[in-house]
């Protein structure tokens, strides 16, 4: 097979071997980038012993937005007579600050702040 | 067999009335008062004779001052170990009292909600207070992320102030939650353990499996308390370190 092998050939083999070196040099990147990834979750896991505690945690963030939305809008409704609008509008915005603070707490959004230091 | 029973509070000794309330030392408080004895007697006693080669009172303190040092380093940079006497007093009080939750017969403090959201509120306030006074109207940075397009920035904004109002009540709540849920297990299967006893032979094996339960479960719960009191000292950390850097 080797003496049939044109110039034209080897110039593509070696065109496709730099190439091979290229993807598993992009590979082996990702896969220790993955590592390193999955080694910070595992020091936060860490700080969490149990099921359970992830859970309270991650609840826990949840309810309290969405227990402070209910509560600023009832206020407002209570004081300004906007029933029921202030309810429906700070319930919604506590939602989403529950849902942000869950995210924070399970480390898949950066903290309050931190987002400019990464740069 | 109530397991609630164990969070009763009970008034001690009664000092007077302020404006129609009784104002009374209450177990709680004794138990508070304690901890704080307990925390001041220990770091003088093992500090006391400063050896270059600690003592073993003297090497448990060392530990705790590096620990906590650390956790401020890590957390809030060089500039946050002005905070250092806040976190390390939160750290230390909590962990006494929920260590002294641990001991049976002893009153668990952190299991009232009405002291972790005292506790919360003075790390919230302080960050508050600290935040404006060390970056004056920057702080506001802290609810605008840089890189938002500006039409929905006004929603992002209003999320990001309620986000912050929650903390407080997330960060009492999971020590509060912790300690009390882990109370009540404990003292649900150490029930067990009684009834099962009273049924006879066939009952003390069927006890058997409460019982390690309860004594696996107090061993997590003594996890627990050291991690809870730890929790809540990072986080205290992690949100003056946005009283010290808000937006950068």
């Amino acid at each position: 097979m080797a003496d049939r092998r044109s110039p034209d050939d080897e110039a593509a083999l070696s065109a496709r071997l730099k190439q091979l070196g290229e993807r598993i040099h992009e590979a082996g990147a990702r896969r220790q980038h993955e590592a390193e990834e999955l080694r910070e979750q595992e020091t936060r896991r860490q700080s969490e012993p149990t099921n359970l505690a992830t859970a309270l945690r991650l609840s826990g963030e949840f309810v309290a937005g969405v227990v402070l939305g209910g509560l600023i809008g009832w206020l407002i409704d209570h004081f300004a007579r906007t029933s029921p609008w202030g309810l429906i509008v700070f319930l919604l915005l506590g939602f989403g600050a529950g849902t942000l603070n869950a995210m924070r707490a399970a480390g898949l959004v950066a903290q309050q702040g931190a987002a400019e230091k990464k740069d | 067999m109530d397991p609630i029973h164990q969070f009763n509070i009970s008034k001690l000794y009664i000092l007077g009335h302020i404006g129609g309330h009784e104002i009374a030392i209450t177990n709680s408080a004794l138990f508070m008062f304690a901890a704080v004895l307990i925390i001041i007697a220990g770091m003088l006693a093992a500090t006391a004779r400063r050896s270059l080669v600690p003592g073993r009172a003297q090497a448990v303190v060392e530990t705790t001052y590096e620990f906590v040092a650390g956790m401020v380093r890590q957390s809030a940079g060089e500039a946050g170990m002005k905070f250092f006497p806040l976190v390390f007093t939160l750290f230390s009080f909590i962990l006494v009292l929920n260590m002294f939750g641990m001991i049976p017969g002893l009153f668990a403090v952190t299991s009232h909600i009405v002291v972790t959201v005292f506790l919360a509120l003075v790390v919230f306030l302080t960050v508050v207070i600290y935040g404006f006074w060390h970056n004056g109207l920057r702080f506001f940075k802290l609810f605008a992320p840089s890189g938002v397009p500006i039409y929905i920035l006004p929603l992002i904004v209003a999320i990001e102030v309620m986000s912050f109002f929650a903390r407080p009540i997330s960060h009492s709540v999971r020590l509060f939650a912790n300690i009390l849920a882990g109370h009540i297990t404990i003292k649900v299967f150490a029930g067990f353990v009684a009834l099962l006893g009273g049924l006879g032979i066939a009952g003390w094996i069927g006890a058997l499996l409460p019982l390690a339960l309860t004594v696996a479960l107090t061993a997590l719960e003594l996890l627990v308390a050291f991690l809870q009191a730890y929790v809540f000292a990072i986080l205290t950390c992690i949100y003056l370190n946005d009283a010290l850097h808000p937006g950068h």
